[in-house]
């Protein structure tokens, strides 16, 4: 394996309320391949997501280093998919995708025609007039994805994006998510509780387990792409998970 | 109830209105002196209209307005903006306030006269007053309201500074709390308008109280008619203007 494009190395995360310290990780060790897609699985209040909003600078860790290697030219190694869409409700679908390209030097004509290309990736070309709330969950988390992409980041975070929506569409949106990982080669970092999900998206599925939060254990997916469901290569990778998971859970 | 019926129950209604103000003086009941019928203020409006009186106090009634309402509307803005903003602004002004608000905008018409003379910046001044504190607080309580997981999604996409966070989050999102309350403001700065020219400053407020003097009623009427239709021309033209400025919601 090439050098890490992440690496976290001890990484902890406590704060203090009412005087009662809670610790939601602690040293938590995790790198990532470039170009992989892991996924982490964990049940609610792991601190998953939390490990998503130290690495796009939304909380301050108390301890421990996070390493990014980015490649040389990249102004924004990191881009976060919030799990509800958090759209600018005042902005159109195509200045939504184009928020995060503001400031960095491109002039206007040029922002919007990234973002028209985003939208193209996601399936909405169509749709960059309509204002968010005019758009449906599944439709309104593509703009979001296609946000995300638009800075161009060398890593996609995505925070169980998909966990909002109907089965149906969730599933629409995975397949999505796999071509447009294989269209642009991003790597990615996928938080979800959802084991299925898990083993259909990843190269690797980190479980995060306990309190404080910490990588108990690890299963690389070896089902080759395009993956499909029922596969039982899949079930077997899912049903391996599910006995990690409740292992753990029994041992706590 | 259709639109048609209750549009026509409304037209029924201002009638019977209207038959009944008739009737109070043409009937004796009361002096025609000191309650004009309606059928006499088209007459007194064109005879205003043709001396030019009419034209000249709405003008500079209007000017008061509009600069006391941009004065005080800016003002608000800006201050309730910071104090949104700023817990540390709002906490070093919090006692000023307290200090100040419960002051009604009337309460500085001495000053104000102090200051300004029995001038048109006396009447911006107390309309702009009023105003502020209306607009001060709904954007102080808008950009308090604004969703922090919007401000969330700034910082995400690398936009920290305060400014990034103003102009890109908090500025629109807090713009329809802001529009409320300058429609409030609005009607306010009317009154004032009124209050503030009553002593004396020449505009609306000023005119009906020489007519009033001269027991010329059928004039008064004339300017607060004529004051009833300048807010509602105003307030539908804000109304237009909020429904384009906010037509990003559902």
């Amino acid at each position: 394996m090439s050098t890490p494009i992440i690496a976290i190395k001890g990484l902890s995360l406590a704060y203090e309320r009412d005087g009662v310290r809670n610790t939601i990780l602690a040293d938590l060790d995790l790198t990532i391949a470039r170009g992989e897609f892991l996924v982490i699985v964990g049940e609610s209040g792991v601190g998953k997501s939390t490990v998503l909003r130290v690495l796009i600078g939304l909380a301050e860790p108390s301890a421990g280093t996070v390493r990014v290697e980015p490649r040389p030219d990249c102004r924004t190694p990191m881009a976060l998919v919030f799990q509800d869409a958090r759209l600018l409700p005042w902005r159109r679908v195509l200045a939504n995708v184009a928020f995060g390209l503001e400031g960095s030097g491109l002039t206007r004509a040029q922002r919007l025609a990234k973002a028209r290309e985003m939208l193209t990736l996601v399936g909405l070309a169509d749709l960059g007039h309509r204002w968010p709330h005019q758009l449906s969950g599944g439709q309104r988390q593509r703009v979001a994805i296609a946000r995300a992409l638009a800075v161009d980041p060398d890593v996609l975070l995505m925070d169980e994006p998909f966990s909002a929506l109907d089965s149906f569409t969730r599933e629409g949106l995975q397949d999505e998510l796999q071509r447009i990982q294989a269209t642009t080669g991003k790597t990615i970092l996928f938080v979800t509780h959802d084991i299925d999900e898990a083993v259909t998206l990843a190269d690797r599925v980190v479980v995060l387990a306990g309190a404080p939060g910490r990588v108990a254990a690890e299963l690389a997916v070896t089902v080759p792409r395009p993956r499909r469901r029922r596969d039982g290569a899949l079930a077997e990778a899912a049903r391996q998970l599910r006995a990690e998971l409740s292992g753990r859970s029994a041992e706590l | 109830m259709t639109a048609f019926r209750s549009t026509a129950l409304a037209a029924l209604g201002l009638a019977a209105f209207l038959v009944f103000w008739e009737a109070m003086p043409r009937l004796g009941l009361i002096n025609p002196a000191f309650l004009p019928p309606p059928s006499t203020i088209p007459a007194a409006f064109l005879r205003e209209i043709e001396l030019g009186v009419w034209g000249e106090a709405v003008w500079s009634s209007l000017s008061h307005y509009v600069v006391g309402l941009v004065a005080g509307a800016g003002a608000g803005i800006g201050l309730g903006l910071l104090s949104g903003m700023f817990s540390g602004f709002e906490a070093f002004t919090a006692w000023i306030v307290r200090l100040l608000r419960p002051i009604p905008g009337l309460a500085w018409v001495p000053f104000a006269i102090i200051w300004f003379g029995v001038q048109p910046s006396a009447a911006v001044f107390i309309i702009a007053i009023g105003v502020f504190w209306i607009v001060f607080f709904a954007t102080q309580g808008a950009v308090r309201g604004v969703d922090r997981d919007l401000v969330e999604v700034a910082r995400a996409f690398g936009f920290r500074s305060p400014w990034a966070r103003l102009t890109k989050i908090l500025l629109p999102a807090a713009t329809p709390g802001i529009l409320v309350g300058l429609r409030t403001a609005l009607g306010q700065a009317w009154m004032a308008v009124v209050a503030a020219e009553i002593f004396g400053v020449p505009g609306v407020g000023a005119r009906m109280m020489q007519a009033s003097s001269l027991l010329s009623t059928d004039i008064v009427v004339v300017y607060m008619l004529t004051m009833a239709g300048l807010y509602g021309l105003f307030d539908t033209g804000f109304v237009a203007l909020q429904g384009w400025l906010l037509r990003w919601r559902a």
